[in-house]
């Protein structure tokens, strides 16, 4: 299967002319050479490579736990505070007792927020990396 | 009580799939043009798929269950099975669709390049797929039995049939429409006998007695021996155990890149969030209106019986052969994704390693059918362990092993395969031998009971500690493409850049499959 398409390239390379050659100003050329030069960095897995690539991840990392820490601070205090102060666990809204409110509605409304909040900021961090990529 | 209706009900969902199964092939092809035709279709349809493989026996009837007998801190359970989706969502669904990985044990080999540390995680795929396969046939022979009064092996060995018949003719290949229908099947057959139920308890019509809801230990948080523990247990088993599970990492790959994979699972997560709004609603129903279950220990049933109980004539069979059908949904859907991910581990790193079978696909089926046979010589053995706490104890599995692996292995560069080994290896045990002694049933008193009944609070983080140890004193031994491999795992797709050589071993037959089934 791997050789079948490189046979057909060779045939299709004998029908065609010559190659084309790219005709550009030194401007565009300098500007290419730049920017293959930060993920050849990064190919070659040099230090500069590993900075850039762990600046990404560094940013991602700490999205991520943002997420995580702002889960722990609500819902995951939400079982310590019931224990210290069981009269929270008595107080009643609309006739329906706090806990059976915070783990039915409030839960799954803020874990579908916080879902929301983490996709468009890590695309936003993905396409900085992008951008870095591209433009330099 | 509604026998032939709810047969009916359930043979019909057994051919469906059967026939879907069959034209698998066909119809995953037409399918996957579908996605690439339309974008914004594509993740809706895929989170469908896996949320209809993730509600299993224990969500559709375990939950409810569970709340009519114990209450309001079994709310922890479906809450903590869609929070263990965010923390999917944060930590590992892009990385790991990037990672090219169809299972966890590629991914093993992938980031700390040992085949040592593949066979572990080998090992562990199939022990957590067992313990999560039990509860499923658990649940269809309890569900057979309550309908018709069958013995409980006849729905367990009906399940496995449907599912070997399944799986055999398609093989790996995707049955992504047949498990987002599951999906929606089952939530309309929970919704719909909600409507009825709450309009005639709303209406006081209800023929039995309505209970009243003020028991303290049922609508009081916290309120039996160590509950403090036991609650933060489950929140962590839940909450990080949902990466850690086979059959959840094998359908990602459905997704065409790390960008899709992360939105995907932001629809899963609103799905799942609609869906177990209405097993709790069950349980609570059940407390009001069928509160004897609880007192004649019967309460995994109380989702079959409710509709059966409050309905007579021919609108109570319906209700009831509806629910039978979404029941038997939640059986072969995860039973399925189960089946193919562990049959998958066993062809590959068992079979072809240690017999003649040279072929791709025969391998895969003599492995399903091992896969099957012994998880229900599992089920016949286990037949006291409640449906729900197996589940519970899968995920405290999981989320001892390879929620480290996973979260360490893309995000700490210096995760060395060592690290690996003896981190799979104290979470394997400690969890695995919590679950031995819950199923032999071994009564400890004490603090010693409360962990070996929620083991995760005391083996995630021994764990992670392991992992972590084990990796600084063997940081000599780094694996030695890790740069591009985090290159892999964290660069979006469209930039150019070289990301190691990864090809998981012998995986060509398996590889060629995925490609003309997604493509």
């Amino acid at each position: 299967m791997s050789r079948e398409p490189a046979q057909r390239h060779t045939a299709e390379k004998i029908a065609q002319p010559p190659a084309r050659v790219t005709v550009t100003s030194p401007r565009t050329r300098a500007a290419r050479a730049r920017r293959v030069s930060i993920a050849s960095e990064i190919d070659a897995q040099s230090r500069l490579g590993e900075v850039y690539v762990d600046s990404l991840m560094r940013s991602q990392l700490r999205l991520s736990l943002v997420v995580l820490g702002a889960l722990a601070f609500t819902l995951g205090l939400v079982p310590l505070v019931l224990h210290l102060v069981p009269a929270v666990g008595r107080i009643v809204v609309l006739g329906v007792p706090v806990p059976w409110v915070i783990l039915t509605v409030v839960a799954f409304i803020e874990i579908v927020l916080l879902g929301v909040f983490y996709v468009r900021r890590a695309e936003r961090n993905e396409a900085a990396f992008s951008d870095l990529l591209d433009n330099r | 009580m509604s026998t032939a209706a709810s047969v009916v009900a359930v043979v019909a969902v057994a051919l469906a799939s059967l026939l879907v199964g069959a034209f698998g092939l066909r119809v995953s092809r037409t399918m996957s043009d579908f996605y690439v035709a339309s974008r914004v279709v594509g993740p809706v349809l895929n989170a469908s798929a896996i949320s209809g493989e993730y509600l299993s026996a224990a969500s559709f009837l375990g939950v409810a269950g569970l709340i009519l007998a114990r209450g309001v801190d079994m709310l922890w359970l479906p809450v903590g099975w869609t929070a263990g989706y965010l923390l999917l969502l944060v930590f590992v669904a892009a990385p790991l669709r990037r990672s090219g990985a169809y299972t966890l044990p590629d991914f093993a080999q992938l980031r700390v390049e040992s085949t040592q540390a593949r066979h572990v995680a080998s090992l562990l795929v199939v022990a957590i797929g067992m313990l999560y396969l039990i509860p499923q046939f658990q649940g269809a022979g309890l569900t057979l039995r309550t309908l018709t009064g069958a013995p409980l092996w006849v729905g367990q060995v009906v399940v496995a049939v449907i599912v070997v018949l399944n799986v055999l003719p398609g093989g790996m290949r995707s049955v992504t429409l047949v498990q987002a229908f599951h999906y929606w099947l089952k939530l309309a057959a929970l919704l719909t006998p909600i409507f009825f139920l709450v309009g005639i308890t709303m209406t006081g019509g209800a023929p039995a007695a309505i209970s009243r809801l003020d028991a303290v230990d049922w609508a009081e948080p916290l309120t039996g021996d160590y509950a403090l523990y036991l609650t933060y247990s489950l929140v962590v088993a839940t909450f990080l155990g949902t990466m850690g599970l086979p059959h959840v990492v094998v359908r990602f790959y459905t997704n065409p890149d790390g960008r899709a994979a992360r939105r995907t699972t932001l629809v899963v997560l609103g799905l799942l969030g609609a869906f177990y709004l209405l097993p709790v609603t069950y349980g609570i129903l059940g407390r009001m209106l069928a509160s004897d279950l609880v007192t004649s220990g019967r309460t995994d049933s109380v989702v079959l019986e409710l509709p059966g109980r409050i309905f007579s004539g021919v609108l109570g069979d319906l209700l009831t052969a509806l629910i039978a059908a979404g029941a038997f949904a939640a059986f072969l859907s995860t039973s399925m994704g189960l089946v193919v991910s562990v049959a998958g581990v066993l062809s590959q790193d068992v079979l072809r390693r240690r017999t003649e079978l040279g072929h791709g696909v025969s391998a895969f089926r003599l492995a399903t059918l091992i896969a099957v046979g012994l998880a229900l010589v599992l089920t016949f053995v286990s037949a006291r362990l409640p449906v729900a706490h197996a589940v519970e104890l899968a995920f405290a599995v999981a989320a001892s092993t390879f929620c480290p692996m996973l979260v360490l292995g893309i995000w700490w560069r210096r995760l060395t395969a060592a690290g690996v080994i003896a981190g799979l290896a104290v979470g394997g045990s400690l969890s695995m031998s919590a679950v031995l002694a819950t199923m032999i049933g071994i009564d400890a008193d004490g603090v010693l009971g409360a962990i070996l009944t929620q083991p995760a609070a005391v083996t995630v983080p021994a764990a992670f500690a392991t992992m972590i140890g084990a990796s600084i004193a063997t940081r000599h031994r780094q694996p030695a493409h890790v740069a591009q491999t985090m290159v892999r795992l964290h660069a979006p797709e469209h930039l150019i850049l070289n990301r190691g050589p990864f090809n998981p071993a012998g995986n060509d037959e398996q590889r060629a499959d995925r490609v003309t089934a997604h493509r």
